[in-house]
């Protein structure tokens, strides 16, 4: 009989849609992130390294560009006979169809999944963090404690602490009390979103809510079972974890790579991050190039000057161009003599030939300022930039454009150029 | 698949120095991120062959290690698939591998029970692209016995160290010797060999039966005559390694555009072992020029025309020039490395400097990697 002590459900299938044209064609998990990574790479990653073999990974937002990451699981070592990488998309069912109406709702829609391995715990997690975490450890504490619900959760500033779920503990860490996005928070434990479950109290509350609609973890599945008094217990984390929910969080967190000794360290032998390559050769720097503070993914060519940047794999640097501060995703071919100042560019992108990016005055971006700020430039995926045009900061570029389309070869700053359709 | 394939990998080479004290010559880190025997079944899996058996002998721990999954060539299947023959002790008989044919006549277990009609003996020593189904079709339109793949060298090429091929007019070989004193001609055996699978099983074992062990030596050139062997001229990229200074050259080769581009972007692919390694880290103080860099890498100082492989860390103000650095190496600060051929898992102290004067120098260092 099949048996596993515990399984992950990864929810991987949200939008993202504070990364703007970045999540236009891919759910945010399968973002590329660090030069030739993807977000669900870490998670994926921490599962089998933390002795988890067996993971659903339920998609609904675009998910072709996952299901291929992911395939049997081989980077991973998730392809296995029993167990492994399962892709779980929404189905129809012989009654009331649906999709996922919310996280809990799509682990719902998955109790059968679950059944399967016959688990004693399910670790919840999402596709969307970056960091490194032993899961073993934190099913350890789980059982230690004699806890039916564990919420991992970290320290976070106390004015930043109304952006999350907030855990109120005791000096034993046993939650007393949970807030959603409070106004006015009582802690600074914020949960990270990754929970584990005695599976049958998880299967108890999701059959018993099931008619809840957008039945949701953090609002719903988390409150019902403290309403019930189960001893709850919340793990703590202080090791690196990152949100790269926002463009400029994003570009952050890929900055921070860069640093000598970087934070979050991919260097270590220990908890090793896996990802498909499909680039396998070096990378080849010419002998007229220039490259401080960088680091660059296999098969890149770069001729010309690299500074403080994320380059990924794949990609082309022509001559005379000089790169600063900027995230250049996997496949990207950038001609001669372009200017690139702070800008995140997307995979398999083609800019031509003496093109500025982000070398004009900062202004406001016209149709999402939420999304588009920070001064940076976002360029959206397979986009084509014709050669000598300027684009200011703030702006989004995403479509094939050709030179009509930028009037004096100009996108001022804050502009948005999307072309539907390809 | 018309054929299978047979890729021997057993042999060493005294031209190879310390090179090969470690690792078979088919295990040889080429070009950053691969090794020598990648391009064979690289080779082998795009011409679809499915069933590949690899012959090693000498020191080949570190081929079994690359060899340990076969699913990177595509070779991970239920039909066919990777095979590895090392010799073996059974009632009757006991001896290594005495030659190239004896390591065939000893699985020839492999070639009766299959039934691909052809088959094709590659060594793993040669970096090359080459669609063997095109030599099979030429083999069957020249109704041919043995089809050897062979190469007009270059005038500055060691010829004494090859297989040395004299052809008529139709490219039916007349002449054949193996490392000659003085050569014929410049037109080399590449060690690629398409033959009837029933026809190998018979010259082996005959061979077998006259005390007779080498493939070449034996068989080739004692059946020149009486057997129609042709050869397959190759007129794109090839070079075998079995050198200090072939090996030196062909990972230098890489760092010209056309032959990178040729091997990595055009299709078909060369395919190896994956290593979950980080990208490459340029850090302040960093000066790369016209050089390749793996995976790994963590660089401090300056490289210049230089291949460096995975997981290489160049300390402060090093200077490394010309120089090929193998995987793992660690350079402490200010060293300077020039002609050189530094071995993988090296740990070279601090202001260390190693220069190769009259040729190529091989730097091997063992020292403790954390404690200085």
């Amino acid at each position: 009989m099949v048996k596993k002590e515990m399984i992950a459900m990864l929810l991987a299938g949200g939008q993202g849609s504070r990364l703007g044209v970045l999540t236009s064609k891919m759910a945010k998990p399968a973002v590329a992130f660090g030069g030739k990574y993807r977000i669900i790479d870490f998670p994926l990653s921490n599962c089998i390294n933390s002795g988890i073999d067996t993971v659903g990974v339920l998609t609904q937002y675009q998910p072709l560009k996952l299901n291929t990451h992911i395939g049997i699981g081989i980077p991973w070592d998730l392809d296995r006979n029993i167990g492994g990488v399962t892709v779980l998309p929404p189905y129809e069912k012989s009654g009331e169809s649906e999709w996922y109406t919310g996280t809990a709702n799509a682990i719902f829609q998955n109790l059968e999944y679950m059944e399967n391995y016959n688990p004693d715990y399910v670790l919840i997690l999402s596709g969307d963090h970056i960091y490194k975490m032993d899961y073993e450890v934190m099913l350890d504490f789980h059982k230690e404690s004699g806890s039916e619900v564990t919420i991992a959760s970290m320290p976070v500033p106390i004015e930043e602490a109304k952006r999350f779920g907030i855990v109120i503990t005791d000096e034993n860490k046993k939650i007393l009390d949970f807030e959603e996005k409070p106004e006015n928070p009582r802690s600074n434990l914020a949960s990270m979103g990754i929970y584990i479950f005695n599976w049958r109290v998880l299967k108890e509350a999701l059959v018993s809510m099931a008619d809840q609609p957008n039945l949701d973890f953090g609002k719903h599945v988390i409150p019902y079972c403290h309403g019930k008094g189960m001893p709850m217990y919340s793990y703590e984390f202080t090791g690196y974890w990152k949100d790269v929910g926002t463009l400029s969080s994003y570009w952050e967190a890929n900055m921070e790579l860069i640093d000598i000794v970087p934070e979050f360290n991919l260097y270590e032998e220990y908890w090793k991050i896996y990802t498909k390559s499909e680039v396998l050769p070096p990378q080849y720097i010419a002998a007229d190039s220039v490259i401080e503070r960088c680091i660059i993914g296999e098969g890149t060519e770069i001729y010309g000057k690299v500074y403080n940047s994320v380059i990924g794999c794949g990609v082309i640097i022509e001559e005379g161009t000089v790169v600063r501060d900027s995230i250049i995703m996997n496949q990207t071919k950038i001609g001669r003599n372009c200017t690139i100042d702070k800008a995140i560019i997307d995979e398999e992108v083609v800019i031509g030939d003496c093109v500025e990016l982000g070398t004009l005055p900062e202004k406001e971006n016209d149709t999402r300022p939420d999304i588009y700020n920070s001064g940076l430039v976002t360029i959206g995926e397979r986009s084509v930039l014709p050669g000598h045009v300027k684009i200011g900061r703030n702006a989004v570029v995403s479509g094939e454009t050709d030179a009509e389309d930028y009037p004096n070869g100009i996108l001022d700053s804050g502009g948005t150029l999307i072309k539907a359709g390809e | 698949m018309r054929a299978l394939g047979i890729v021997l990998a057993g042999g060493n080479s005294r031209r190879m120095g310390e090179l090969s004290h470690k690792r078979a010559i088919s295990a040889m880190p080429i070009a950053g991120s691969y090794r020598s025997i990648d391009f064979v079944l690289s080779n082998m899996s795009n011409s679809h062959i499915q069933k590949v058996a690899v012959i090693t002998q000498y020191n080949s721990r570190s081929l079994h290690e690359h060899l340990s999954s076969s699913k990177w060539w595509d070779f991970g299947r239920k039909q066919g698939g990777l095979y590895t023959f090392t010799p073996t002790v059974t009632p009757d008989n006991s001896n290594w591998y005495r030659g190239t044919a004896d390591s065939i006549y000893q699985n020839l277990v492999f070639l009766k029970r299959s039934h691909e009609p052809y088959v094709v003996i590659a060594t793993g020593d040669c970096v090359y692209k080459l669609d063997y189904n095109k030599v099979l079709e030429y083999h069957i339109a020249k109704k041919a016995d043995i089809t050897i793949v062979v190469k007009d060298m270059p005038e500055n090429a060691e010829i004494d160290r090859y297989g040395v091929v004299k052809m008529n007019d139709d490219c039916r070989i007349e002449q054949f010797e193996e490392k000659p004193m003085v050569a014929k001609s410049r037109t080399v055996s590449c060690g690629i060999y398409v033959i009837r699978r029933r026809q190998l099983i018979e010259l082996i074992e005959r061979s077998a039966e006259e005390g007779r062990y080498d493939l070449v030596q034996d068989i080739l050139i004692r059946y020149k005559d009486l057997k129609r062997i042709y050869g397959y001229k190759l007129d794109s990229y090839w070079r075998n390694i079995a050198s200090v200074e072939d090996y030196y050259g062909t990972n230098m080769d890489f760092l010209r555009r056309d032959i990178c581009d040729y091997f990595f972007k055009q299709y078909p692919d060369v395919y190896s072992k994956v290593d979950d390694l980080p990208p490459a880290k340029y850090n302040p103080g960093s000066r790369v020029r016209n050089s390749l860099i793996s995976s790994g890498c963590i660089i401090n100082g300056t490289v210049e025309n230089s291949v460096l492989f995975k997981e290489v860390f160049v300390g402060n103000n090093c200077t490394i020039k010309n120089s090929i650095i193998l995987n793992d190496v660690y350079l402490g600060d200010n060293t300077h490395i020039e002609n050189c051929i530094v071995e993988s898992r090296d740990t070279i102290r601090a202001n260390s400097h190693h220069v190769g004067e009259a040729g190529i120098k091989v730097v091997v260092e063992k020292n403790e990697r954390y404690v200085l």
